[in-house]
């Protein structure tokens, strides 16, 4: 197996790492053979649907739930059968779980105390942190009293109070409403960069993922599909899952037999694929931001015939659901289509036209009855 | 990710235990060890000392061979299933509809209803057969409403277990009511169904295991119960009581073992059922359910308020004719008012010393078992590891629910009486009274704290840990506030419980250590029925006094803490 490593950070030395981490309960393996390097100062977004086992790894690398074998090391020191409390790492949890007879002042205070540290520097401290998630006029309130995205940002000061290697966030975001969510993002985001504290974060919303990732760690089924920058996820999806997980994307099967061409259904289109992926019976994947449509006599390379069967409109763009009989009987294909476009050249439902796929946009995937 | 490990040359990982996690683990050891002597090994001793003969030679099923060719003996099994089955009956049925009453009509005065139906939890179970004896007895003033029969023997013991087995089933029925789906009552008249057929299709139904765990409750207290046939089972002999007759009044120590085994087998049995009826009724309470809102109807508002107001009369009544027969100078013949029957020292029984030790002992019962309850509860509830550990002191903590008073009791003789068990001198002392008691209350208080618990965020702990703080503090700062009105609730019912209960210590006072509710059991043997009653009187008003005053702390509480608690 290889180790999940981006080719820039070759040569830099990972903060956190997981070797062939295995977990499971009874006879369930909820992850298998996780192997991951994760870097000084960087935040890396754990990402999949429910019960890919996000969390369990999360729990994992915090000792909360040990696994069942592999291997953890954290700044170069194995740390893979310690107790939470012999390892070095803040936690933010979806509850939040703010101790609630306690005030923001004093939660935060929490892991401050018993440190040799003096009344004095405490209370400096937590006003430090206060200002520092920007609810220093708070700090006599019970967290009860306040609003869902201040209490997760005391949880937040108080991960952060003990300045530790690492950060731990699952699903912290989850529980709020979408605006406060967004907002929010871009702060911790922002906090984490000035900290420069490498962060782990569990999340199964591909936005947030996108937006606040270094690099995203896309699981499925407790085992990583891939690994790699937001652009590169999205751009090159390493398989059928994460192509159809992050993003928008039309499957049309097809079939290949090497060289730089590639039939769907009675279309044959020209692409650009390496010499090892699938051949035979394939999957054709495009996203639906990528098609063109031809709008006068000059014809576009890659194209063919399709009947607008609906447009919907999403605010900056129309979803066009498509009929093609010469690419594929059956399948619908999805295609965003500009306003400025649709303007320009009227467009409506029940029109046929010629959409085209630029060559450099295709990718393709083993299809049903080949086992890649 | 075609990697193939062969499973078996991996090492699995084992994790290293914390300081917290071992001190955490001694915790529970202490207190696991805790159930082990004060429950387990009793029991091992006493069902041991069935099989032996007054010398202690082992002689097989002697005993019981001995035991199931008397009829005086085993006829008891039979009246104790039978006056078990009919209060369950009568009281489940009662409690039924005063619980309808309270959930689901809109009368008035709810709270006081609420409040009096408890009423017979502050009372040792031997205080109604007094006051029964009072009113249906050869002077009772009540008598003519018999028609000629005899308030001693079943009919007596079945009044007054019924009285004291009340409020018990209330509780339960109560709640399994108040949980159901106002959602299907809506869906119900929305099909335009009558109120009976409601009744009978949804009402019924969404109570049955309320009901039918209340059925059980009631089953086992009665059949455990000592006080009632004691006092008013005349001729009518019930397990519970032979027991005592075989240790009290004949000395014959192996066959009050033997029928204790025997008590314990139907006591056993109806603790699982209920064990498992109440599992079923967790999972039916779904998370989205809508609490149903019962609407004015003046009728049938009044025929419910009537109905409750009758029970509330019957229970007062009992009452109220103990406390003035407590109060008279000869009852029937003398009837002025005065307070000589007060005069406890004159009597056996203990004196006003007995009722002063009660208090102690209640106390430190309280003190001691929330303390050693409440710790337990959490060490089990958020420790880390040792699974099995857990598991097993789960099971001991449920076992005492399932011990009937007397047999516990009974097994404290065999086991601590013994001059070679090291803790043999805690024998004829507070101490042996208070584990005792803690041990014999300790399922219902250890179920209260790990309610509490389970209701607190599960990740609090892991918190802590990753703040590296001890456990204690979080313990002690975080866990004790939020559990507050569990730990008052767990106090205040250890408290009550030990300033009734006789079964449990009946066996193990000593001269120096009486108590008031064996001082009433002993002055109503000695012939001595109006102090009896004065003394159960007592014990009734200290109850009240420590239930209103739990009140107003845990109200004070709320108000102190109510800028934290969500509501
Ligand atoms: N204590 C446990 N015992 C048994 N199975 C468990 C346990 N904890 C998790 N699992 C299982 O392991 C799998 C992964 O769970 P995990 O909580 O890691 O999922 P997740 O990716 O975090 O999902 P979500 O987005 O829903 O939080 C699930 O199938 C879950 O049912
Ligand atoms: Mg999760």
């Amino acid at each position: 197996m290889s180790a999940n490593t981006v080719g820039s950070d070759t040569g830099r030395k990972p903060y956190l790492t997981t070797t062939d981490l295995t977990k499971n309960f009874g006879s369930f393996t909820a992850l298998s053979d996780i192997t991951l390097e994760i870097y000084e100062g960087e935040f890396v977004c754990f990402l999949g649907p429910s019960g890919c086992g996000k969390t369990t790894l999360l729990r994992a690398i915090a000792g909360l739930d040990i696994q069942t074998f592999g291997k953890v090391t954290q700044a170069g020191k194995d740390v893979s059968n310690l107790p939470p409390s012999e390892r070095d790492f803040g936690i933010v949890f979806q509850s939040y779980a703010l101790f609630p007879n306690l005030t923001i002042r004093r939660n935060i205070a929490y892991g401050l105390e018993n440190r040799g540290h003096s009344k004095a520097e405490i209370n400096k401290r937590v006003d430090e942190l206060l200002a520092l998630v920007g609810l220093a006029s708070q700090a006599d309130k019970y967290p009860a009293q306040l609003s869902g995205g201040q209490q997760q940002r005391i949880a937040l000061a108080r991960a952060i109070a003990t300045n530790p290697g690492l950060l731990l966030l699952d699903e912290p975001l989850s529980a709020l409403d979408a605006k406060v969510r967004a907002h929010l993002r871009h702060e911790i985001k922002e906090l984490q960069r000035t900290l420069g504290v490498t962060t782990v974060m569990v999340t199964h919303d591909q936005e947030e993922a996108l937006t606040m990732a270094d690099r995203i760690v896309v699981m499925n089924n407790g085992v990583i599909e891939q690994v790699g920058t937001p652009i590169e996820i999205y751009r090159d999806p390493a398989t059928a899952f994460v192509a159809d997980f992050i993003g928008t994307m039309n499957f049309i099967p097809g079939e290949f037999n090497g060289g730089t061409k590639l039939k769907m259904g009675e279309v044959e289109l020209q692409c650009e694929v390496q010499g090892t992926g699938p051949k035979g019976n394939i999957l054709v994947a495009f996203r639906p931001e990528n098609m063109l449509v031809q709008e006068d006599a000059t014809e576009l390379p890659n194209s063919f015939e399709a009947e607008i069967k609906y447009m919907e409109f999403m605010g900056s763009f129309f979803r066009v659901d498509l009929m093609s009989k010469s690419a594929s009987a059956d399948a619908h294909i999805k295609g965003d289509f500009s306003i400025n476009m649709v303007r320009r050249t009227g467009v409506k439902e029940g029109d046929t036209i010629r959409v085209s796929i630029p060559k450099d946009r295709l990718t393709i995937y083993p299809g049903a009855s080949n086992n890649g | 990710m075609a990697n193939v490990t062969l499973p078996n040359t991996r090492r699995e990982v084992k994790a290293k235990a914390s300081r917290d996690d071992w001190t955490m683990r001694a915790f529970m050891l202490m207190i696991g060890t805790y159930l082990v002597v004060a429950l387990a090994f009793p029991l091992y001793a006493m069902l041991s000392k069935s099989f032996e003969d007054k010398d202690g030679a082992f002689i097989g099923l002697d005993n019981y061979i001995n035991y199931f060719s008397t009829p005086a003996l085993f006829n008891s099994i039979e009246n104790s299933v039978f006056i078990s089955i009919v209060t369950m009956v009568i009281t489940v049925t009662l409690a039924f509809f005063y619980a309808y009453a309270l959930t689901r009509s809109c009368m008035r005065f709810k709270g006081f209803f609420k409040i009096m139906a408890m009423v017979p939890i502050l009372v040792p179970s031997l205080l109604p057969g007094i006051g029964l004896i009072y009113m249906f007895g050869k002077q009772g003033y009540l008598k003519w409403m018999l028609f000629g029969h005899e308030i001693y023997g079943p009919l007596g013991i079945i009044i007054a277990e019924v009285f004291f087995t009340f409020p018990h089933a209330l509780l339960i029925i109560m709640t399994a009511l108040a949980i159901s789906d106002g959602r299907l009552y809506e869906a119900a008249t929305v099909l335009r169904a009558s109120k009976w057929k409601i009744f009978w299709t949804v009402t019924l139904p969404g109570a049955r295991y309320g009901l039918i765990s209340a059925a059980f409750v009631v089953f086992t207290l009665v059949i455990t119960d000592f006080g009632v046939p004691k006092v008013i089972g005349g001729q009518y002999n019930v397990l519970a009581v032979d027991i005592y007759k075989q240790v009290i009044g004949q000395q014959n120590f192996s066959m009050g073992a033997v029928v204790s085994v025997v008590l314990l087998i139907p006591a056993i049995f109806a603790f699982y059922v209920d064990r498992q009826v109440q599992k079923k009724q967790v999972a039916q309470l779904s998370a989205r359910a809508v609490p149903y809102e019962p609407k004015p109807d003046i009728r049938f508002d009044a025929l419910m308020m009537s109905y409750s107001s009758i029970i509330v009369l019957i229970i007062v009544t009992i009452l109220a004719t103990c406390q003035f027969a407590a109060l008279v100078k000869f009852w029937p013949y003398n009837l002025d008012i005065g307070l000589q029957h007060y005069n406890f020292d004159l009597m056996d029984g203990g004196g006003w010393d007995a009722y002063y030790n009660s208090i102690k002992m209640a106390l430190w019962t309280a003190a001691v078992g929330t303390i050693v309850v409440f710790t337990g509860a959490y060490m089990v509830e958020k420790g880390r590891g040792v699974e099995k550990g857990r598991t097993l002191f789960q099971f001991l903590a449920m076992m005492p629910m399932a011990v009937p008073g007397m047999v516990l009791g009974l097994s404290y003789i065999f086991f601590f009486n013994n001059p070679d068990n090291p803790f043999n001198f805690i024998y004829g002392t507070m101490a042996i009274l208070v584990v005792s008691t803690v041990t014999h209350f300790y399922t219902v208080a250890h179920l209260t704290a790990m309610t509490a618990l389970k209701q607190m965020d599960k990740e609090f702990e892991s918190v802590s840990q990753s703040l590296q703080q001890p456990f204690y503090k979080m313990f002690l700062r975080v866990t004790v506030p939020v559990c507050t009105p569990a730990v008052l609730e767990i106090a205040i019912y250890l408290f009550v419980n030990a300033m009734t209960t006789v079964s449990a210590v009946v066996f193990i006072y000593s001269t120096h250590t009486q108590l008031a509710s064996v001082a009433v059991l002993n002055m109503d043997d000695a012939g001595d029925i109006a102090p009896a009653a004065a003394m159960g009187m007592m014990i009734f008003y200290t109850n009240a006094i420590a239930r209103v005053l739990h009140m107003f702390v845990a109200k004070a509480l709320e108000k102190r803490t109510q800028a934290w608690r969500q509501r």
